[in-house]
């Protein structure tokens, strides 16, 4: 899906836990998650932490969506 | 003769243990044989038997890589293995992942042959098929006795240095090398009989198949994301609770458009995920977890984005195929084009 809809012409960040995965499927911007089950977000803290972690990737994912690219790259 | 000694690597699945509540446990080792390592002491018979079973559950390996991989190999090298058989994983993304992983550092840190299989389609396949034999199988494990007679008989020839035949002669996924043989038909007639069958409409074969790069170039950067409309897609199957299209729990068929106008948090009152390929109760009590629609209204709110679309599209990653989730997406990114949307946030569990 994420190749598609850059192919249609709007950029788009892959935010996902298996990052090996995105860079086999072909996504030209990607954030790491935390887990799979929870790729944005964490159980085992509280819910206003929870907030801060999401947050945290959520701002990367509008770094990487300014950031000119070439080629594939991680957001770390 | 004495038998040689195969260790087999399993999911948690596979090994009986449990679903996707259980894909967290860590590396255990057990002595002997499990599930469908049976099939595979029948079809090794004589010449072979599975002296030990290495476990570990899929997110576990995938969220813990580098541990996962040290504890794994330290099991297997404990065992002494002439063998190493992974999966066969079908279409199970991380399992594939897994036993692609695993095959490799095994083959590369033991020096033994080493065996997988998987669907064409489990990214395992692309991510690990140059590095290690895979037995191409069905998507399901309703190719189990199909697969492991294939799995075992190539890891029997690779155990005694028996010459590889071609991908279609021994049932591997093409790895890029090649296999010379002679063909008893010449060049220029195959060539006649292709080109009839093709007039024909016919199905046939080409001899030289063209590389698939299927890369896409990154579009241009947003110059100004406080004015940007951004869009959600998830893989991670998050529904209006309910279910209401009835996105199929794996091997999805359809995708769905849901209404967010005027939500600011999602919660296990509104929303669910409709995936069967991860445990479930986290997505379903908190779906912000899966599609940040709180976070992205705060930032919405704070100017730091333009706005957020008003429609997220969404559908299960699992089994589904490649040709589906194309599909979807096309049809999607058309409209989401047509109503001016200048980004999308795309997330996968």
């Amino acid at each position: 899906m994420v190749k598609e809809i850059e192919r249609a012409g709007i950029p788009v960040v892959h935010l996902c836990t298996v990052v090996p995965i995105s860079l086999t499927v072909g996504a030209n911007r990607i954030v790491p998650a935390i887990a799979i089950p929870y790729p944005l977000g964490n159980p085992a803290v509280s819910m206003e932490e929870e907030k801060v972690i999401r947050r945290n990737i959520c701002e990367k994912a509008l770094v990487a969506l300014t950031t000119e690219v070439t080629e594939q790259t991680v957001f770390e | 003769m004495a038998k040689l000694k195969v260790v087999h690597y399993l999911n948690q699945f596979f090994a009986q243990i449990g679903g996707e509540e259980m894909a967290h446990i860590a590396p255990e080792l057990r002595q002997g044989v499990v599930g469908p390592g049976l099939a595979f002491n029948q079809a090794f018979g004589d010449e072979a038997e599975i002296v030990a079973t290495v476990i570990c559950g899929d997110s576990y390996f995938n969220e813990n890589l580098e541990d996962a991989k040290a504890k794994v190999l330290e099991m297997v090298k404990s065992q002494n293995p002439d063998i190493f058989v992974a999966g066969p994983a079908f279409n199970a993304g991380r399992y594939g992942v897994a036993c692609g992983t695993m095959a490799e550092l095994i083959k590369n840190e033991l020096n033994i042959p080493v065996v997988s299989g998987m669907y064409i389609e489990n990214p395992g396949a692309d991510m690990f098929k140059q590095a290690v034999y895979m037995i191409s199988t069905r998507d399901s494990a309703t190719g189990m006795r199909d697969a492991a007679p294939k799995m075992a008989a190539l890891a029997l020839k690779l155990a005694k240095g028996e010459k590889v035949g071609s991908s279609a002669e021994d049932f591997y996924i093409p790895n890029g090398t090649r296999v010379n043989f002679f063909e008893e038909e010449r060049g220029s007639k195959r060539a006649v009989n292709m080109l009839l069958k093709k007039l024909g409409g016919k199905p046939f074969v080409t001899e030289f198949p063209m590389p698939d790069f299927d890369r896409v170039e990154p579009n241009p950067a947003i110059k100004d994301i406080t004015k940007a409309k951004i869009a959600i897609v998830t893989s991670g199957g998050i529904v209006p609770k309910g279910n209401p299209d009835r996105i199929e729990s794996s091997s999805a068929q359809k995708y769905g458009k849901y209404d967010i106008e005027g939500l600011t948090d999602l919660t296990e009152a509104s929303h669910e995920t409709a995936h069967g390929g991860y445990d479930p109760v986290y997505a379903n009590q908190d779906s912000d977890r899966v599609i940040p629609v709180d976070v992205l209204r705060e930032f919405e709110s704070q100017g730091k984005i333009g706005s957020l679309h008003r429609y997220f599209y969404t559908t299960t990653g699992n089994g589904t195929s490649v040709a589906s989730s194309k599909a979807f997406a096309e049809e999607f990114s058309a409209e989401l084009r047509n109503d001016g949307v200048d980004a999308v946030i795309l997330t996968s569990t």
